[in-house]
């Protein structure tokens, strides 16, 4: 067991550091539903077997051609007649001996009629190159029990996706560029006493080029506004003034020249960003003012739940604030004031904590639940990642689809520019429409496709008609349509495999922000677009 | 079972329908060919389009080239090289060649595909190698368990397209000085048979980018240099005396304690051994103490040691899918290839930029221009050798100069060789002038990032 356990962690070592143990925990306890071993398919599951989810299921009635085997790596001649899941299946299951691999010799649309249910068990079900009516089918089963649905489809050069999740919270968004909670334009009490225990200017060389920056900007932030009415430096002008105000803070030798003082450099470049005041960012203000936050009950999720938690912190304990975060950058200073700095803003991290457990507590109590239904743990990392929890709602497939509903500004604003990605989107639906009329995608043969250019416009036309979409498609885009003739080109498979794959880990783990909701791939141009339908 | 069609009955079906598709499609290939396997591949090279390149004509011969003839040589069997030989064979490409000098580790596992565990420790380019071309019937990857610089220009000449999935900037470098040494220019102007096309690809987490490089006409590795800013290394008096991160009590046991208290064992310390990593774990935890610094931990101390870098299956994926692509179209002629940089990130949503990559006018690489040296005659040789490692545009290595004196050629540093080190190093106390250099004189640099020498002119400044 313990042999294993070490094992594993080798194996995983380089995406663990992406998403840590408790990332890899959740993929592990996935069970995650392939509808469809095209090429598409099976490159989305790999890069889910690769990482370990705990099982997948393929469903899929087709048997193998030999186009199937041309484009797919998980699919070999001798598997031609055979049925494809079960091809796909074990290739993929011999990928990874920690995963386990199933198959289900059945089309959607069968299960659809005898057993919708089949699908309640996963923890996110992958649709590839289904045709609109499956797609429409499964995504209204999957809606009402909350299964996370992904709709994936290459076609010719074009690659697509659709999320579609009714509200999927994620604490761990990891944003690139995360500005620092350092609380400088108004120190909590702890801040201010440590910044107090400083005196600038009777200190020994040593001491004064190695005091953070932090401090140093403090003290000279405190001088600036009792010279300025309080008012903290807030335009370029004013900030320019302020850094130059720091700079003369730097020691000079006996002939007047300033000293080397890094840490000083160090303040002076972070003025721009140190001196923010400290705002609940306006994504968080929304979600403490949206329904699920104020509206809570005994089967709320723990997220809303500690959501609600750190509004009544905000608007007690924390004067405004979110939490403290806790953290401070890396900056020039010696170790011990260094360490001290970072503890003072540590410990107000705990007690802010602290303040937001008890809320929760509360908040439980008042449904009768024990304390220790959400764990302080948890707590501990929500509080940490308050500033940037992110809560994504995608729009079921039925209002995309819907006449009454559909998105039409987002479809004709893209499509001011007729060569935007929107375009791929509307041929798609048009195909799709083919399908439904001809049972058949348009070009496949070679015979067909001059012929079905006109078939596959009057497809295009019906369609912005129904939807009163007063947009223009060129024929190009028509023609090509015809010209990729359903081709799945193994390129666009692996891009979208590649893609596909992450977005069903975030959701798997939910961490990282999945998009919202329709993305699209051109490889011709090597282009993308995500567009909200 | 949900169809009443027999599986007789079904296959029957299947034939006829693709033998439909090979009288449509063209002839038939011989040997290990099956009905209808290169169908999704010939509709982009057999029928006329309205975005294909303005040199594509359609036709069955296309993939004839790309079957028998079109040699593609594939640079690094890790994460991106797997992905990439894959989507190479199943897009018709069966010529194929691969390069890499590692061996299979464990680690490598959760995105390497073509390996498993029994493999590890065996060379990753033959392993891929036998993978492809046992999945793939028809496939011909030939491996080479060989550093990129073992081979010379009569090696990558044979090539059409090269791609590279390397996790160096350093191979980068001498891959795009190789090429651009195999241009061949007639009166001045570039023969474009001497051209051989290199799509780059790099990842790191979920950040990756793809690009085209056709060397002596585009945008070159070393054109974009500032966009690999140089790797930051903590300052030795943080480590030595000032630790505050557990990363600076991580470098303090590496760089300081280890050649300290192991001579007698009189080894360097190898990352890949775990007894050597829990040894630098162990003392870092020491030194934090110390200090009261929290966070040390193994796998800390291991990816600060390694330099590791995170990776994930579905980064490489998409990138070599990119790659893959741009490497069809060239070969092809099937579409306009990308022109010529992809960025892609998916940490929030997934995000692409392209744009065009400019050319720089002085490339040290690829511009043919002796790079232009500015020091007083007063300067001194080292301050020469600070700027070739430190400008970002250089980020030379290990820079070895040598000139031209009264008709002899004169080696003024070279750090690669011990005695000549030695030889040379007072020269670095030197000042310009008084190692004989006049103003205009060209200096000849050759480094690790390039197969070729550097040019560079010297102007004295007042």
């Amino acid at each position: 067991m313990a042999a294993t356990k070490a094992s594993k962690e080798q194996k995983y070592d380089r995406q663990l550091r992406l998403w840590g143990d408790h990332g890899q925990e959740s993929l592990e306890n996935a069970h995650v539903c392939l509808i469809n071993a095209t090429a598409t398919g099976t490159e989305i599951l790999k890069n889910l077997v690769l990482p370990g989810i705990g099982a997948f299921t393929i469903v899929d009635g087709h048997t193998v051609s030999g186009e199937d085997v041309g484009n797919n790596f998980f699919l070999s001649n001798n598997s031609i007649g055979k049925n494809r899941a079960q091809a796909a299946t074990e290739l993929l299951q011999e990928l990874n001996s920690d995963v386990s691999g199933n198959f289900v010799e059945e089309s959607p649309d069968k299960l659809l009629d005898n057993d919708p249910e089949f699908f309640h068990r996963f923890t996110i079900v992958i649709g590839v190159q289904l045709p609109e009516s499956t797609c429409l089918r499964l995504g209204s089963v999957l809606w009402s029990a909350s299964v996370p649905f992904l709709v994936c489809k290459s076609y010719g050069l074009i690659g697509y996706m659709r999320l579609v999740v009714q509200e999927h919270t994620v604490i761990e968004s990891h944003p690139d560029n995360a500005l620092e909670d350092l609380r400088l334009y108004k120190p909590f009490a702890e801040l201010k006493n440590h910044i107090d225990s400083y005196d600038l200017d009777s200190m020994d060389k040593k001491d004064h080029s190695h005091t953070p920056w932090i401090i140093i900007v403090a003290k000279h932030l405190e001088k600036w506004l009792s010279e300025h009415n309080c008012q903290a430096p807030k335009n370029y002008k004013e900030k320019e003034a302020f850094r130059q105000f720091i700079r003369e803070g730097i020691l000079k030798n006996e002939n007047d020249v300033p000293e080397d003082e890094e840490n000083f450099e160090e303040a002076i470049k972070n003025v721009n960003t140190a001196l923010n005041p400290t705002k609940i960012p306006s994504a968080v203000d929304d979600l403490f003012n949206s329904e699920q936050c104020n509206s809570i009950t005994s089967q709320t999720p723990s997220f809303w739940l500690m959501l609600r938690a750190v509004k009544e912190f905000a608007l007690n304990e924390g004067n405004g604030s979110l939490p403290v975060r806790g953290t401070i950058p890396d900056m020039i200073a010696d170790s011990q004031k260094f360490i001290n700095l970072q503890n003072v803003y540590r410990e107000k991290a705990m007690q802010d904590a602290g303040a937001v457990c008890k809320h929760v507590e509360s908040l439980l109590q008042s449904f009768g639940k024990p304390p220790e239904s959400v764990s302080e743990k948890d707590i501990k990392l929500f509080c940490k990642n308050s500033s940037f929890l992110r809560v994504v709602r995608c729009r079921s497939l039925a209002e995309e689809y819907n006449v009454d509903s559909v998105n039409k500004d987002e479809i004709t604003s893209s499509m001011d520019n007729p060569d935007s990605e929107m375009v791929f989107y509307l041929m798609l639906r048009a195909v799709d429409r083919f399908y439904q009329q001809h049972s058949r995608y348009p070009g496949v043969y070679n015979y067909q496709v001059e012929d079905d250019i006109s078939k596959l416009k009057l497809c295009v036309t019906s369609l912005l008609q129904e939807y009163s979409l007063n947009v223009n498609i060129k024929d190009d885009y028509i023609h090509e349509f015809c010209r990729y003739g359903a081709a799945e080109p193994h390129t666009v498979a692996a891009f979208l495999g590649g893609s596909a794959a992450q977005e069903a880990i975030k959701i798997i783990s939910h961490q990282f922000v999945p998009f919202n909701n329709t993305f699209i791939y051109n490889a011709m141009s090597q282009t993308s677009a995500t567009l909200q339908l | 079972m949900a169809d009443a069609e027999e599986p007789e009955k079904k296959r029957r079906r299947i034939e006829d329908v693709t033998e439909k598709m090979a009288v449509d499609g063209g002839h038939r290939d011989g040997g290990c060919d099956w009905d209808g396997r290169w169908n999704h591949v010939r509709k982009f090279l057999e029928r006329p389009g309205p975005f294909t390149h303005p040199d594509f004509e359609p036709s069955t011969e296309s993939l004839q080239f790309l079957l028998e003839t079109c040699k593609i040589l594939v640079i690094g069997a890790g994460g991106l090289g797997c992905e990439l030989l894959k989507n190479l064979a199943l897009s018709g490409f069966r010529l194929i060649h691969v390069v890499d000098m590692d061996t299979i580790d464990v680690s490598n596992l959760n995105r390497q595909f073509l390996f498993r565990p029994k493999d590890v420790g065996r060379p990753k380019a033959e392993v891929a190698a036998d993978f492809i071309n046992s999945r793939i019937p028809g496939c011909k990857v030939v491996p080479h368990y060989k550093k990129i610089q073992d081979f010379d220009d009569s090696f990558y000449r044979q090539f059409h397209i090269i791609v590279c999935g390397l996790d160096s900037i350093i191979a980068r470098r001498w891959m795009n000085g190789m090429l651009i040494s195999l241009l061949s220019f007639e009166d001045g102007v570039l023969e474009p048979s001497s051209i051989i096309p290199l799509i780059d690809g790099g990842t790191e987490g979920f950040k990756g980018n793809a690009r085209v490089i056709l060397p002596g006409m585009t945008a070159c590795i070393d054109c974009t240099l500032e966009l690999y800013p140089p790797q930051i290394n903590f300052p030795m008096c943080t480590i030595a005396s000032m630790p505050r991160l557990p990363e600076h009590c991580i470098e303090y046991a590496r760089i300081l304690q280890w050649p300290k208290e192991k001579p007698c064992r009189d080894t360097s310390l190898d990352g890949d051994n775990p007894e050597h990593i829990q040894w630098v774990f162990e003392r870092a935890q020491e030194r934090a103490a110390e200090f009261n610094i929290t966070g040390v931990t193994y796998r800390l101390t291991q990816g600060v040691v390694k330099r590791i870098i995170p990776a994930v299956a579905s980064t490489n994926a998409v990138i070599a899918a990119a790659c893959a692509t741009e490497v069809f179209k060239i070969a092809t002629s099937a579409y306009i290839p990308l022109n010529n940089y992809l960025v892609f990130n998916d940490v929030d949503g997934l995000y692409t930029y392209t744009f065009e990559a400019e050319r720089k006018e002085n490339c040290s690489a690829c511009s043919q221009v002796p790079q232009d040296l500015q020091f007083p005659s007063s300067a001194k040789l080292q301050e020469v050798l600070e700027y070739l490692t430190e400008n970002a545009s250089l980020q030379m290595k290990s820079p070895a100069i040598t000139t031209t004196l009264e008709g002899k050629n004169k080696t003024l540093y070279l750090q690669s060789v011990k005695s000549i080190e030695e030889r040379t190093r007072p020269n670095l106390c030197k000042t310009l002038k008084e190692l004989g250099l006049s103003d205009g004189q060209e200096l000849a640099v050759a480094d690790i990032t390039t197969p070729q020498t550097v040019l560079f002119k010297l102007n004295f400044t007042t």
